[in-house]
């Protein structure tokens, strides 16, 4: 691959992606891969990787000691958590959340899932759809990933057959659809031997899609800014009191959904006062119109009482607040979390006190079975939980926007993060299928 | 600079919203997001500061997530006693120019107190982490900001960006709190403290770039310059009075510069003839070598070197 000259670098996208796959899918060949042919793994860290080889007795570079970076991963040969990798192309930076695979690791998926916009489900060719493949899609609808990547690997084992690759596309593809994700690229590939990763296979003159690398660089990043509510949770009140600027008031934040306009009404919830946008601060400088995700500071009109853990929306567009909030949860604690649990709730910049009422029913990932009533969740486990807050919070749903429809719980012993949470319903229903034209175009 | 909507290059289809981020925006906003929360969720943060270009750049961040207010943290740094002095010139300077408060925790007063014992081989790298875990505990500070990047190692690629560490400083990866959307776990017990790592996912070239974008400086040692090193271990040290050269190591002048700031004795130059940060950037994009395996003497001393001072309590 060709160096990257500055002028390409600064003007780059960033896409967050995440992997998922059973053990022995090759996804440490996939992410080893790209993380060499895109230049990231450099001469000391692949002299690092065969000199432990070589002590470790093993003939060939072991390509997942590049990946697997703790003592006891090493030593156990396992991979026990979410890794976060860096690569970079002339089009785009790649963050890789490189999630394990195994069962018991959903709540890794799931964390890895969580920032994605992007997640790529391995299977291996000759085995096809499996349970495992299954849960990872599951996983994919639940977080409401925008995109998902079948990756049909190891198609040198099949002779590159392309009815095998076919059958498995349909299949998961359906599947998937049910679910709700909304868009699903697959893409036949052979990791080991290169094919379709970063360049064209031409073993598979049949398949006249993108390489692996090539859907990752284009497929467009989405900002959350159609159909959206915006909002603003205020992380922090910026007051110089200076002798330049005695009554200066700022609420900075990270804008979590939409964009906000200088002039626009607001609203600022829980309280419900309302005041107009007098400016908005990008990081020192004004400008006139701000978006998701950028961190701003905004100014208003009058001077009511703000503070961190409010929500400032637009007053035509203000989600209702409540006390009762129903989510699907995924358990990421090795305590149950059981009914009558008193725990802290972090949604946005606000952490209130709450209880959990009901644990309704558990998900079996498998095959999307509800269990009713377990009782309690145990790590890894994916359920309905009901949830009493002691302050009314705004809650959008989860399907409505990723930032403000999602919270966890907190242990307030100990502070371990008990949960994560997603407001409304599991999963999407199947996208009504929309004329192009309506989509054209920012409506604001 | 700021962010304009014509520059951002989409897919080759022009299928990203016209509203995506450049990279280094989406960066710059993610690390200010990261300080505005432990503004808002602790009571005595602390920015690890050594003059090196990593906490620069977040020092720069910090001041502008707080602009026209000042930062609302005070800076810490750990002084090994062989520092380059261009550094510490550059350090005081900053406290001085943006009105900081700053603390020094001092390897050499340790080493003169017998606390600490000087290390045959000279570096003093390892010994910073007994002064550094004191003086969060002796100042009680709850959140420390560090400079960390998780491409800089493969122990650091699984570290949080909210990371507990217990009343001893500890890392225990096994323990780490999941991290779910952008919603960071403050939560700690008396004693405790949350190591902050708001450039996680920056990597060399980021921190170069965004340098160059917002025209920060940068003490001088990061161009080419001649100086008196020599070699040792593969790697250009300066000659000094820390302890080098020995007998057998001989001193040549060459055009060198560095890419990591640390102690002098553990910390090598590159070849390089790069004066303009443009000159830097190529020269990094097309290198071969990691930046600490390049320059860096003590994460070679195990596999599992970085892992095992983590956990001990370094930064």
């Amino acid at each position: 691959m060709s160096t990257i000259t500055t002028e390409e670098l600064s003007a780059t996208t960033l896409l967050r992606f995440a992997t998922a796959g059973s053990v022995d899918d090759g996804k440490s060949t996939l992410v080893g891969r790209l993380l060499h042919d895109s230049k990231s793994v450099l001469a000391d860290q692949l002299e690092a990787v065969e000199h432990a080889s070589r002590n470790r007795g093993q003939e060939a570079p072991d390509l997942a000691l590049l990946t697997d970076g703790l003592r006891a991963e090493r030593e156990q040969g396992i991979t026990i958590d979410v890794a976060y990798r860096y690569f970079a192309t002339p089009r785009r930076r790649f963050i890789l959340a490189d999630t394990p695979g195994h069962v018991q690791y959903t709540r890794n998926m799931v964390t890895g899932a969580s920032t994605a916009e992007l997640t790529v489900i391995l299977v291996d060719a000759r085995n096809g759809v499996v349970e495992q493949t299954r849960r990872h899609a599951a996983i994919a609808a639940l977080l409401r990933v925008p995109h998902v990547v079948l990756a049909v690997n190891k198609m040198d084992l099949v002779d590159y057959q392309e009815p095998v690759f076919a059958a498995i596309a349909e299949e998961f593809t359906a599947y998937a659809l049910e679910l709700g994700v909304p868009e699903i690229t697959a893409i036949p590939i052979s990791a080991l031997a290169g094919d379709n990763v970063v360049d064209p296979s031409a073993n598979m003159d049949w398949y006249g899609g993108p390489t692996f690398l090539e859907h990752l660089e284009t497929v467009p990043v989405t900002h959350d800014l159609r159909h959206c509510h915006a909002r603003l949770p205020v992380q922090y009140v910026i007051r110089p009191q200076t002798a330049e600027l005695p009554d200066y008031r700022g609420y900075a934040g990270q804008i979590a959904a939409g964009s906000f306009r200088v002039g626009e009404s607001v609203t600022v919830l829980p309280s419900g006062r309302t005041s107009k946008i007098t400016g908005i601060d990008l990081l020192g400088e004004p400008v006139d119109i701000a978006w998701t995700t950028q961190s701003v500071t905004v100014l208003l009109e009058d001077d009511i009482d703000i503070s961190r853990g409010d929500l400032i929306v637009p007053t035509k567009d203000a989600p209702p607040t409540t006390q009762d909030i129903e989510a699907t949860v995924c358990h990421v604690a090795d305590a149950p979390l059981t009914v009558g649990h008193r725990v802290l709730l972090k949604h946005g910049t606000r952490t209130v006190k709450a209880i959990v009422k009901d644990i309704p029913s558990r998900l079996t990932l498998d095959d999307l079975s509800l269990h009713p009533h377990p009782g309690q969740l145990v790590a890894n486990d994916i359920g309905r939980v009901k949830v009493r807050t002691a302050e009314p919070l705004p809650v959008d749903s989860y399907a409505d926007s990723r930032r403000t429809g999602s919270f966890i719980l907190i242990d307030p012993n100990d502070g371990t993060t008990l949960t994560a949470g997603m407001v409304g319903e599991s999963f999407a229903s199947p996208e009504p299928v929309k004329d192009k034209a309506e989509d054209d175009g920012w409506d604001f | 600079m700021t962010t304009t909507v014509a520059t951002v290059k989409g897919g080759e289809d022009g299928t990203d919203s016209p509203y995506a981020l450049s990279h280094l925006d989406a960066l710059e906003s993610e690390a200010v997001h990261i300080f505005r929360e432990v503004a808002g969720e602790f009571e005595r943060p602390v920015i690890l500061f050594s003059g090196g270009k990593d906490s620069i750049v977040m020092l720069h961040l910090a001041l502008k997530a707080f602009a026209p207010a000042p930062v609302p943290f005070t800076l810490l740094h750990v002084d090994t006693g062989h520092n380059f002095p261009e550094v510490i010139e550059y350090r005081d300077r900053t406290v001085e120019k943006h009105n900081l408060r700053l603390h020094v925790a001092s390897v050499q007063d340790y080493i003169d107190r017998g606390v600490l014992k000087e290390r045959p081989d000279g570096t003093r790298n390892p010994l910073q982490t007994v002064p550094l875990t004191e003086k969060i505990q002796g100042e009680k500070f709850d959140a420390v900001f560090g400079g960390g990047r998780r491409d800089e190692e493969k122990a650091r690629a699984k570290e949080r960006v909210f990371s507990l560490r217990d009343e001893f400083s500890q890392w225990d990866p096994r323990r780490q709190r999941p991290e779910l959307w952008n919603l960071y776990n403050g939560r700690h017990a008396p004693g405790e403290h949350v190591r902050v790592f708001p450039l996680s996912n920056w990597t060399e070239l980021d921190v170069w770039q965004y340098i160059a974008r917002e025209g920060i400086e940068l003490p001088q040692i990061y161009f080419a310059h001649e100086r008196d090193v020599f070699a040792r271990n593969g790697m250009w040290l300066t000659a000094g009075e820390w302890g080098g050269p020995k007998d057998g190591e001989t001193v040549e002048k060459r055009l060198i510069r560095y890419r990591t700031v640390g102690d002098m004795s553990c910390t090598g130059a590159v070849d390089s003839a790069a004066v303009t940060l443009e000159q830097v950037i190529a020269e990094i994009a097309a290198s071969r070598l990691t930046e600490r395996g390049a320059t860096r003497a003590d994460d070679k001393l195990s596999e599992a070197a970085m892992e095992d001072r983590k956990r001990e309590g370094y930064f």
